[in-house]
């Protein structure tokens, strides 16, 4: 156990395929969600449409991860902050966005949103706050 | 090394697991483990069986920590500690039961 707990912030700007990077930060996520730190993603630019519901790969050839991120509320990865503004430029909403949820033990296994969609500015002060940020 | 089940052959990666996920049956288990000198018993089946579902649903193998909360949830929680998980897997649940199961190796497992 680390006596000092870090806010980590995993920032992801990237579209799911075509690069390793999404892929790679969620590996991450999950391997670094062992070592008990205070864990954010944020996903802003391309990245939202790694969140999107209805994912097939099947053209490109590639593994599809996306059912992958529904795994993040067991390994305690509570905060996922989507910037509107991202989403909105590329015409999207909330209700194209995976409903990611983690389950609350001390309510009696209630299961709460995770995804929250912030503003630009919001996601600015976010970023600030935090003590580590991985950019992917 | 390739691995043989009822007369059929199963590639395998040089730590054993097996190289695609959708050849696994059964008997693959039960072979595996005769070569740990294993006996599986409905408990190792409860635990391959929840493996094989969660990569289903998830698309990996979950970390050992999770595996251990979702098992004391499913089966009770006298089961969902480690000591209990170990004593069925002895070389380590995630790796040998993820072994059987047919699944990659854990992510983040060393």
């Amino acid at each position: 156990m680390s006596e000092t707990i870090k806010q980590f912030l995993y920032l992801n700007r990237k579209a799911p395929y075509g690069t390793i990077y999404a892929w790679e930060s969620l590996e991450v996520v999950l391997i670094g969600a062992a070592f008990d730190q205070d864990v954010s993603l944020a996903f802003v630019d391309d990245g939202v449409y790694q969140l999107t519901k209805g994912q097939d790969t099947a053209g490109i050839g590639m593994k599809n991860f996306s059912p992958t991120y529904a795994a993040l509320g067991d390994y305690e990865v509570k905060k996922i902050f989507v910037e509107r503004e991202s989403l909105e430029e590329r015409g999207l909403s909330l209700d194209d966005l995976q409903h990611l949820v983690w389950e609350d033990e001390d309510d009696d296994y209630a299961e709460k949103d995770s995804i929250k969609l912030v503003s630009r500015e919001e996601m600015t002060a976010i970023m600030d706050d935090a003590d580590v940020v991985f950019s992917f | 090394m390739p691995i043989e089940v009822n007369g059929k052959s199963f590639d395998t990666d040089e730590e054993g697991y097996l190289a695609n996920i959708n050849d696994w049956e059964p008997g693959v288990a039960e072979v595996m483990a005769k070569e740990d000198d294993l006996e599986l018993s409905d408990e190792h089946w409860d635990i391959i069986n929840y493996l094989r579902e969660y990569y289903e649903e998830y698309q990996i193998a979950p970390a050992v920590r999770v595996l251990t909360k979702a098992v004391g949830k499913k089966f009770g929680k006298d089961k969902g500690n480690s000591k209990y998980l170990y004593g069925l897997f002895p070389y380590g649940p995630a790796k040998q039961a993820c072994r059987y199961a047919g699944l990659p190796k854990p992510t983040g497992c060393v």
